[in-house]
């Protein structure tokens, strides 16, 4: 470890410790219970904040630590929150009843259907599929594991299937045809504020031809299946334009979400953990 | 028995979940129900798979001694315990198996560790996007022709829209940027969409007709 490396460790710990103490009494003064540990996590907050933006001047130790601690706590939290929420909330209760009392989970008894079926024994089906999937671990029978594996993907390619033809395609299609004419009564206040909100019909009018046009030429632009040339070629080059557009305003639109999630984070450093703003 | 069960497994269950759709009955919903509950069970089962495969790698790391195995350390000791304050929960003065109840997540630890790690590290990390994105915006952005230039307005008056300093100004960018997100935005959007759509329901129809078989990987 280098003289420079050792200095910035010693400077961290004692900022740390220093920032512990003060946030830790700040807590006691406004009557906070577990006040310690509150004055631990805020310091905690506060240093893994400035740890990540510490990669701004190049990747470092400090941000790498941050980095292996948030997929450490990441994996450990989902893997409770799936076994409390899935096994404990939804499986115990329909497989055991001693179990379902162990956890505190109301009993779901199902029901018999037909007289011969019981509800309740398709959940083994899913227990069974999840050992199957454990079975990756073996190397010998490591096959296994793709029976569990072909259920789901079988399943999600089903579902998606529906999902994305109804969703992505026919109502897209069907939200496309809207009125190109209407029945005149007016071009509204458009001219008189300039305003695109504005109620009247040229607005509207004219919004539903960029729909209608934009949706047809954007979708010529990708067809790559005939030469963009002469008239194809005209509305190949509109559609690349909408297209240009769109991306500058997904730009636009994906900058103001970054920055206002800085804006939170720089909030909570200067008001929340330094307390300079109010 | 490796090769030729999971292809009949994903015909049956694909199939099935496309026709159930349209058999609008109350056993069809009640199986559709179920399978979609049977994957969230597997996906834990999954779960513990990934957990597995984390701990393994990195404690392979530490054990053969290689030069970044601190951080390996770091990451398997946050893990066993965020795992041991999310499984267990002091009640009533003793440590047991407790988690949620009526008044919400048992464990102080737990439910702190989303406010004051989780949620700090995933938010400053997508904030770190805010500078890359203006560094590469700063190189980019040049009106060289239309097309630049559509790109560089339609950008600006997005950002703009929300400015406080602009004035009356301000409602005529607020407005116009409305107006580019629900128009020309939506068109190019729902053409892109669309596509999409069309390349997913192929790619489906290639998993479920056993044509696409790189899920079952090799041997």
């Amino acid at each position: 470890m280098s003289r420079l490396a050792i200095i910035v460790t010693i400077c961290v710990v004692v900022l740390f410790l220093g920032s512990w103490i003060f946030k830790a009494l700040q807590a006691q003064d406004a009557g906070v219970d577990h006040y310690l540990l509150r004055g631990f996590l805020v310091t905690c907050s506060a240093f893994l904040t400035l740890a990540i933006l510490s990669f701004l001047y190049k990747d470092n130790p400090i941000y790498k630590f941050a980095e292996h601690l948030y997929v450490g706590i990441s994996a450990g939290y989902w893997m409770s929150q799936g076994f409390w929420s899935t096994i404990v909330g939804n499986l115990i209760p329909r497989l055991s009843q001693s179990l379902s009392g162990f956890f505190k989970q109301p009993y779901n008894a199902g029901e018999w259907m037909g007289g011969f079926f019981y509800t309740n024994w398709v959940f083994y089906v899913p227990v069974i599929f999840g050992v199957l999937l454990l079975m990756r671990l073996s190397s010998k029978y490591g096959w296994i594991s793709r029976w569990a594996l072909a259920f789901i993907v079988g399943t999600t390619a089903g579902l998606q299937f529906i999902r994305y033809m109804r969703s992505d395609f026919i109502e897209q299609i069907s939200s496309t045809f809207v009125p190109l004419l209407v029945d005149w009564q007016g071009i509204g206040h458009f001219f008189s504020n300039l305003s695109l909100s504005a109620t009247g019909q040229l607005v509207a009018m004219v919004s539903n031809w960029i729909i209608f046009l934009g949706v047809l030429c954007g979708l010529i632009y990708f067809f790559f299946s005939k030469e963009h040339t002469g008239l194809f070629g005209k509305a190949s080059r509109f559609g690349i334009w909408i297209l240009m557009v769109t991306f500058g305003a997904s730009f636009g639109y994906t900058v103001m979400g970054r920055v206002s999630l800085l804006v939170g984070r720089i909030t909570f450093l200067f008001r929340d953990w330094l307390g300079i703003t109010s | 028995m490796k090769r030729q069960i999971p292809l009949v497994l994903v015909l049956i269950f694909g199939l099935f979940m496309v026709i159930q759709y349209f058999i609008p009955h109350e056993s069809s919903e009640w199986i559709y129900e179920y399978l979609l509950d049977w994957i969230t069970i597997i996906g834990v089962f999954a779960l513990v798979l990934g957990i597995w495969s984390l701990f393994k790698v990195n404690y392979d790391k530490i054990s053969q001694r290689k030069p970044d195995r601190g951080y390996s350390l770091v990451l398997l000791i946050s893990l066993f315990a965020t795992m041991f304050f999310g499984f267990f929960a002091k009640v009533d003065g003793s440590w047991g198996l407790h988690f949620s109840t009526a008044d919400g997540l048992q464990s102080y630890m737990y439910r702190h560790a989303y406010e004051y790690i989780i949620r700090p590290i995933q938010s400053t990390i997508f904030s770190l996007l805010a500078f890359f994105i203006a560094s590469a915006a700063y190189r980019a952005f040049r009106a060289r022709n239309v097309l630049a230039s559509l790109l560089l307005a339609a950008a600006l008056i997005v950002m703009l829209r929300f400015n406080p300093y602009l004035g009356p100004l301000g409602d005529y960018i607020s407005e116009a940027a409305n107006w580019l997100l629900n128009v020309p935005n939506l068109a190019a959007k729902r053409a892109i969409v669309i596509g999409i759509g069309l390349g997913m329901v192929a790619t489906a129809l290639k998993v479920i007709l056993g044509i696409e078989r790189s899920y079952m990987g090799k041997g």
